[in-house]
């Protein structure tokens, strides 16, 4: 059985390449391009693991990082935090909501796998 | 008999009991078991106020006038039974203060001015001299009528008599060597001489008991009672005519100036003030002397009509002087034992006033004018010698024998001019020019240095001039032109009769001018500034009031090893060292080792040293020690207004503070800016990195994917590339903008100004976008664009301008059945000065979309740096591609040329961006005012645009 993975992106090319990456690896993909429509893919979806961006229209990855975890249904899931924001008070701020791991933009494709893999493992 | 050699014997009999006296006393006060400690000595040495003056001159006085001897009791009787709280209130600060004198009364009170304190000296001595003359007069005449006994001999005058043969000279050295012994005996010069006050005691005794005894006698023993001797006399029209008062109004005048100046006197006369003031033991004492002292002189008095009129009955015509009826009288009855007493009485007024008088005058020409002087010779080097306490006493016992020198010189040279009381009056009215100084300094603050010896000078011009030189005029010393023409034959100068003054007896007459001068000098001067830091300290140490212990004396301080030394110079080593010891124990010391060097230190120093050379020079003195300086007196004596720098000071202060806290304010203001600019800066980079970031990511990740892996298909591969390409367009066009903007909101971009036409710059941006239109399908239409409406502008990017809202609206529109319509037109309004309007002339540009239109709150927002419209998209594809700086550049550029850039937009219907820019002065299209251009039908369209 595969891995489903979210990704939750505004940035139509990067969603593409994260797409193309998560099937190449076979997982199961489903894609939000803001906030809202995330929660509702990970209420109806059910993902392992979710990639998150930060900056989004509607809901902030923060905002929906804090309510994937007040979410008692969404226990167990692994969230990446993908985002172009670098500073050292959101790195804080994304792991402090209980983000699994804060990737900051651009990442190595590589290292990304490895670190999904090494979380879902 | 009453050979000479017994009046002398009995005279030095009684000389040495009373030194015994005087020595048993201060054997009693060194034991610690003080004889004068009692408010009874206090009040009868008061009784030195008792002259021969009264001794002999009352008989004297009542005889040429009845009662009008009696005003000169009145005064002090006044002044002890009524004004009291003045006395009380100089013994408190002068015991506080240690005050020496009179002179150091008043030099303390204004500043411790060694100057005022020399003025007063002299005064004192130049008005006291003639007194003393006095005493010497009277003992040698009643010397030399008791010598003549059983004959009644009046004297010859002085002048008459060889100067080897006078005994007044004789009485002069005896009794300057008796003042010598009795006042500077001690090595210890302070400011008490408890046996001097014990034989002065003794004295108002001697004197009060003999007087009493010559009364008795003559009531009881010549005549048969007061009423016998009253009875007699009115029978005798000569003597009648004493028992009723004044025979002229001017005399009631002279009964108050009479009573007015013995007050005065009483307080202030050198001896007075020693006595009452200075050896003072207690100040409960007065609350005894108040009533005991007005006593005795109404006793001492008690006799004095019934002597006279006797003397009078008994000596009919003037072969006897009425001076020496008190003597005379017992001679006549031969009454030996009597007259010899009498004598014996007379010799103690005397005594007791010339031992008294000069002691206290001895100290003030030491201490205020002599020891002030040699300490500014810096030849005799005084300030390094290690013991002065010897020098001061001998300065003292100089000034002594000098003082009596002087005075009977006045007595060979003046001492005729006048009798007795017009001599004592002299004394009494140079000295009361010391009431203003001392009673103003005593209750008022505002009393200056300067104004004290303003005060006291022009008192003592008057005084001299209007009554010490028309003595000296009368004595044959000056011509009498001078009393009867005035000064330089000027009538109006005369100086008995002061600019036409009239009408008052000489006393009265220069106690109105020297006491108006005085006064109007004192106050007035004084008022002139206020008083400095000194003068206001000690004006408050002498008036009182709760604010005394803020105002420190001292500003620095001095160690023991300074202090001791010096004040041993003056007071003798041991009894230095024991001040300091006690002085350590009542600070609760071990001793005076532990003592600090501090301002209290420094006070207690400066206050023992006052006690012995009065309160001006201890300040010089001690001043030398604290200011660490060799005795740098001018620099202590020219004592800067401390109390106007200070305030200046504070003034400063007070300015510097406000220029801080308005610098500070600034500052903190700037920092706030700074701080709010580091934040935006902070923010804008931020933003900018991670739009740099975004483009980026995807170059990146797909590049990365192709190269990992070379097996995918080629479409896929050529979507990817695309992908990549349009990236990295995307993040150099961003760069390129970023770097645009910059430019622009630092003011460093280049601008080429120059007139453009309009409609030729909006034809070109569409022709360069004509392709992307085409491609979209979109349909780009230039609506009413007339040629000719100029604007001053750069055309480069009044092209970037165009070129980034056509391909704004060429993103949101969609693709096939897309519309973007370009307007441009002219406006017209003319402006009324009266509301304040300005005429408008402009030229309007629009950019109309059928897009989805912008939402209220985000019509303003748009134009911030990195806000992309989201437009309603909510689908992947809806994503706007852009830098979000196309707009912020835009509006920069439009409002540089003046003009406005904003949206008009209804969610749903399209969107329409305008633009304004000022319009040229003198382009070719005539536009009437209030009108539209042709073809630009404005309102029209706005109320149908974007809407098609």
């Amino acid at each position: 059985m595969s891995h489903r993975i979210l990704i939750v992106d505004d940035e139509p090319n990067i969603v593409i390449s994260l797409e193309y990456l998560m099937n190449k690896e076979g997982f199961q993909v489903a894609v939000a391009t803001d906030g809202e429509t995330a929660l509702q893919l990970a209420s109806a979806f059910v993902p392992d693991l979710i990639l998150l961006d930060v900056m989004m229209p509607k809901k902030s990855g923060f905002e929906v990082c804090q309510a994937l975890r007040a979410d008692p249904a969404l226990v167990g899931v692994k969230i990446i935090m993908l985002t172009a924001k670098g500073r050292e008070s959101e790195i804080a701020k994304g792991l402090a909501l209980g983000a699994d791991v804060y990737i900051t933009k651009p990442f190595s494709t590589k290292d990304l796998v490895l670190q999904i893999k090494s979380l879902l493992a | 008999m009453l050979q000479s050699w017994v009046i002398v014997l009995a005279s030095f009999f009684y000389l040495g009991i009373l030194f015994a006296i005087a020595w048993y006393a201060d054997r009693r006060a060194d034991a610690g078991r003080s004889l004068i400690a009692n408010p009874v000595v206090y009040a009868l040495s008061l009784g030195v106020y008792c002259t021969t003056w009264t001794f002999y001159g009352s008989v004297g006085r009542a005889a040429a006038s009845g009662i009008g001897f009696l005003p000169i009791y009145l005064g002090p009787t006044l002044l002890f039974a009524l004004a009291g709280f003045i006395l009380h209130k100089m013994i408190r600060v002068a015991k506080t203060n240690r005050i020496t004198s009179i002179a150091d009364f008043v030099a303390s009170r204004y500043g411790k001015s060694q100057l005022l304190g020399g003025l007063v000296t002299v005064i004192a001595v130049v008005g006291v001299i003639p007194y003393i003359a006095l005493q010497l007069k009277a003992v040698s005449n009643s010397f030399a009528i008791l010598a003549s006994y059983p004959d009644i001999v009046m004297p010859a005058t002085a002048g008459a008599v060889p100067l080897f043969q006078d005994s007044a000279l004789y009485v002069a050295m005896i009794l300057a060597v008796f003042t010598i012994l009795f006042g500077t005996r001690h090595l210890d010069a302070t400011e008490r001489h408890e046996g001097m006050v014990a034989a002065i005691a003794v004295e108002s005794v001697v004197k009060l008991v003999a007087f009493l005894a010559v009364g008795v006698f003559v009531v009881w023993g010549m005549h048969d009672g007061i009423s016998d001797i009253f009875s007699r006399a009115a029978v005798v029209p000569e003597v009648a005519r004493r028992l009723t008062t004044a025979d002229s109004p001017a005399a009631y005048g002279t009964w108050g100036t009479l009573v007015f100046l013995s007050l005065f006197a009483s307080l202030l006369l050198p001896r007075q003030f020693q006595i009452a003031v200075v050896e003072n033991v207690d100040e409960s004492h007065l609350s005894r002397a108040v009533w005991m002292f007005p006593l005795y002189l109404f006793l001492i008095n008690l006799f004095v009509l019934p002597v006279a009129l006797a003397g009078m009955l008994h000596f009919p015509g003037s072969a006897v002087d009425a001076d020496t009826f008190v003597l005379t009288l017992p001679m006549a009855y031969q009454q030996e034992a009597l007259a010899l007493f009498v004598y014996i009485g007379g010799l103690s007024a005397a005594t007791g006033m010339v031992i008294v008088e000069t002691i206290a005058l001895s100290t003030m020409v030491c201490n205020d004018l002599v020891m002030p002087l040699l300490l500014r010779l810096p030849m005799l080097g005084l300030a390094t010698r290690a013991d002065l306490s010897g020098l001061l006493l001998e300065i003292r016992r100089w000034a002594i024998a000098i003082i009596l020198g002087l005075g009977y010189l006045y007595f060979r040279v003046a001492g005729e001019a006048y009798a007795l009381v017009s001599i004592g009056l002299i004394s009494f009215a140079a000295v009361a020019q010391f009431a203003p100084v001392v009673i103003g300094g005593l209750f008022w603050k505002g009393g200056t240095r300067d104004g004290a010896l303003a005060g006291l000078a022009a008192g003592f011009v008057l005084w001299t001039y209007t009554l010490l030189l028309p003595s000296f005029a009368k004595s044959g010393w000056l011509p009498d032109g001078f009393i009867a023409h005035g000064l330089f034959g000027i009538e109006l100068l005369r100086p008995q009769h002061l600019f036409g003054l009239v009408g008052l007896d000489e006393i009265t007459h220069c106690l109105v001018w020297s006491l108006l001068v005085n006064l109007g000098a004192y106050i007035g001067v004084s008022l002139q500034r206020a008083p400095n830091l000194r003068e206001a300290r000690q004006a408050t140490l002498f008036v009182g009031g709760a604010e005394a212990a803020g105002i420190p004396a001292w500003r620095g301080g001095a160690g023991v090893t300074d202090l001791l030394p010096l004040a041993g110079r003056f007071l003798g080593s041991e009894r230095a060292q024991e001040a300091f010891v006690r002085h350590a124990r009542q600070r609760g010391l071990k001793g005076i080792e532990e003592l600090p060097a501090d301002t209290r230190l420094v006070n207690f120093a400066e206050t023992l040293l006052a006690g012995a050379i009065g309160s001006a020079s201890a300040r010089v003195m001690v001043a030398s020690v604290v200011t660490e300086e060799p005795l740098g007196i001018d620099e202590v004596m020219n004592i800067l207004d401390e109390a106007s720098q200070v305030r200046a000071y504070t003034r400063e202060l007070e300015q510097k503070s406000l220029e801080l806290t308005r610098a500070t304010t600034e500052l903190r203001e700037a920092n706030a800016r700074l701080q709010q600019l580091d934040r935006m800066k902070d923010d804008f980079i931020s933003t900018v990195t991670h739009e740099l970031r975004t483009p980026l990511t995807s170059i990146r990740a797909f590049s990365e994917m192709l190269q990992e892996d070379p097996q995918i298909d080629l479409d896929q591969r050529v979507r990817f590339l695309g992908i990549i390409v349009s990236e990295a367009v995307r993040l150099s066009r961003l760069i390129n903008q970023i770097l645009d903007l910059a430019k622009l909101e630092s003011g460093r971009a280049e601008w080429t100004v120059a007139a453009v036409d309009v409609a030729e710059v909006i034809r070109e941006a569409a022709e360069s976008l004509t392709v992307l239109f085409a491609e979209k399908r979109v349909t780009l239409e230039l609506d009413a664009c007339p040629a000719g409406f100029t604007v001053l502008a750069d055309r480069d990017r009044l092209m970037q301008v165009l070129v980034n809202l056509l391909s704004n609206a060429l993103k949101f529109v969609p693709a096939d059945g897309g519309h973007v319509k370009v307007g441009a037109g002219a406006l017209c309004v003319p402006g009324n000065p009266l509301r304040g309007q300005a005429t408008v002339n402009e030229v309007r540009v629009s950019v109309t979309d059928n897009g989805p239109g912008i939402r209220a709150e985000d019509q303003e927002v748009i134009f911030d740096k990195f806000h992309q419209g989201a437009g309603t998209a909510d689908v992947l594809t809806d994503k706007p591609q852009g830098t979000g700086l196309g707009l912020p550049i835009s509006r920069q550029i439009i409002e540089y040329f003046n003009g406005r850039l904003w949206v008009e937009s209804t969610p749903g219907a399209g969107a329409r961006f305008v633009f304004t820019l000022p319009r040229q002065a003198g382009d070719n299209v005539a536009v009437l005012p209030g009108n539209t251009v042709p073809g630009g039908s404005w309102e029209h369209k706005k109320q149908t645009g974007g809407a098609p």
